[in-house]
């Protein structure tokens, strides 16, 4: 196990950041710094869907046109011989299986879907400073304890008259 | 590779130290700020692993766009955030020491970094790798993943970001009754800081809502609040 952690340390450093991010939602008792810590735990999944769809030595996947190639021929031959030797297996495919079987690509797929997700956490997070807001507005302080002081000593229960 | 090796390595040495900034900081506006270069450091490292687009989008929609909604949620609320007394920090920190043991023992389980034939490189994204060029005409496979094979989930995402967007309206009261809205509960108001642009243009309690004060000047006046309030400052 400790010899797994130091070599994938990306994914080491990863899961520091993830937890620092959780440590700043539970610990804070300000409600713009949880949200920030929220913020921080969420980019550092991201970046751990990421780096698990990196390949090693492979490009963006944005498809090389084979036309003009000359502009990276010397990069070109070391993809060639590093797809050749990972994808032998499963090179007899289909005559359009070309491309990908020249040139080592990254996948796809995890930035797909942390593309969408980046788009909802902004949106979950304006909701969320929107209640902050409200709850600025209307107890004056945005600190947990205070908010929950105040309940308790007027026995706030959602009425507002 | 090398130099690939150390800008790694570098991008996570800063992110490191920019997430226990914001643990340590007390001032708002400077952990608002370093959430901003959070993003941007990451959207950097997002291109050191092969993502463009997730970078791009991280540092316009990350870095820009939270950061501003930040700014303007924290001009509304507060500069600073009190200190937590040190008995109250133990126990995130042993919830969160936890988790992250539980963790490092699961990464023994992952997949070699950069390994081509891992479970999640193997199956669907190689076919959506070799498909595109044939299916869809474009280079750029993640936008034919994003608008073509998987246009029904962007398609959620846009009515996610409308719904969110109506609930920020309803909740800030853009119809004109903003920040007139205070809780009394049992007759007591609950906070004399509470809601000061009602305390500017006192209402009686029962009084209808009146729904035609434009927004514009509830805006304003809600803006002036934090500068009024940080009159020992007096820098801005």
């Amino acid at each position: 196990m400790i010899s797994a952690v130091f070599e994938n340390y990306h994914y080491s450093v990863v899961i520091i950041l993830m937890m620092t991010g959780l440590y700043v939602v539970f610990s804070s008792r300000n409600l713009i710094k949880k949200l920030v810590g929220l913020s921080v735990f969420q980019t550092s999944v991201f970046l751990l869907y990421i780096t698990i769809g990196k390949v090693a030595g492979g490009q963006p996947p944005i498809l090389v046109d084979d036309g003009h190639g000359g502009g990276h021929g010397d990069g070109k031959d070391h993809h060639a011989e590093v797809a050749t030797n990972l994808l032998a297996g499963g090179e007899a495919k289909v005559g359009g299986a070309q491309h990908s079987a020249e040139v080592l690509y990254s996948n796809p797929l995890p930035h797909v879907l942390i593309l969408t997700a980046i788009v909802v956490g902004v949106a979950t997070l304006a909701i969320g400073l929107a209640l902050v807001v409200r709850i600025r507005e209307v107890y004056g302080s945005i600190e947990e304890d205070v908010i929950a002081d105040l309940d308790h000593r007027y026995n706030l229960e959602g009425t507002a008259d | 590779m090398a130099s690939t090796i150390l800008l790694d390595i570098g991008f996570m040495a800063m992110l490191v130290v920019v997430a226990f900034a914001i643990v340590r900081l007390r001032s708002l506006f400077a952990i608002v700020m370093l959430q901003g270069v959070y993003s941007l450091v990451s959207a950097a490292w997002f291109v050191s692993l092969d993502a463009v687009d997730v970078a791009f989008t991280e540092a316009a929609v990350g870095a820009g766009v939270s950061t501003v909604l930040m700014l303007a949620a924290m001009l509304l609320a507060d500069r600073e955030s009190r200190p937590v007394p040190l008995g109250r920090q133990i126990g995130p920190l042993l919830i969160v020491v936890f988790a992250g043991l539980a963790m490092f023992y699961a990464v023994g389980d992952m997949p070699a970094y950069g390994d081509a034939h891992s479970p999640a490189n193997s199956y669907v994204g190689h076919d959506y790798l070799d498909r595109t060029a044939e299916e869809i005409h474009i280079p750029n496979v993640v936008t034919a993943v994003l608008a073509s094979y998987r246009g029904y989930d962007t398609f959620g995402e846009a009515v996610v970001v409308f719904a969110a967007g109506l609930g920020v309206l309803l909740l800030l009261g853009l119809n004109g009754n903003a920040g007139r809205w205070r809780a009394k509960p049992n007759g007591v108001r609950v906070s004399k800081q509470a809601a000061p642009a009602a305390r500017k243009r006192p209402l009686p309690a029962d009084a209808p809502q009146p729904m035609s004060a434009p927004a514009a000047t509830i805006m304003t006046t809600r803006a002036k609040k934090p500068a009024a309030k940080k009159k020992k400052g007096g820098s801005s």
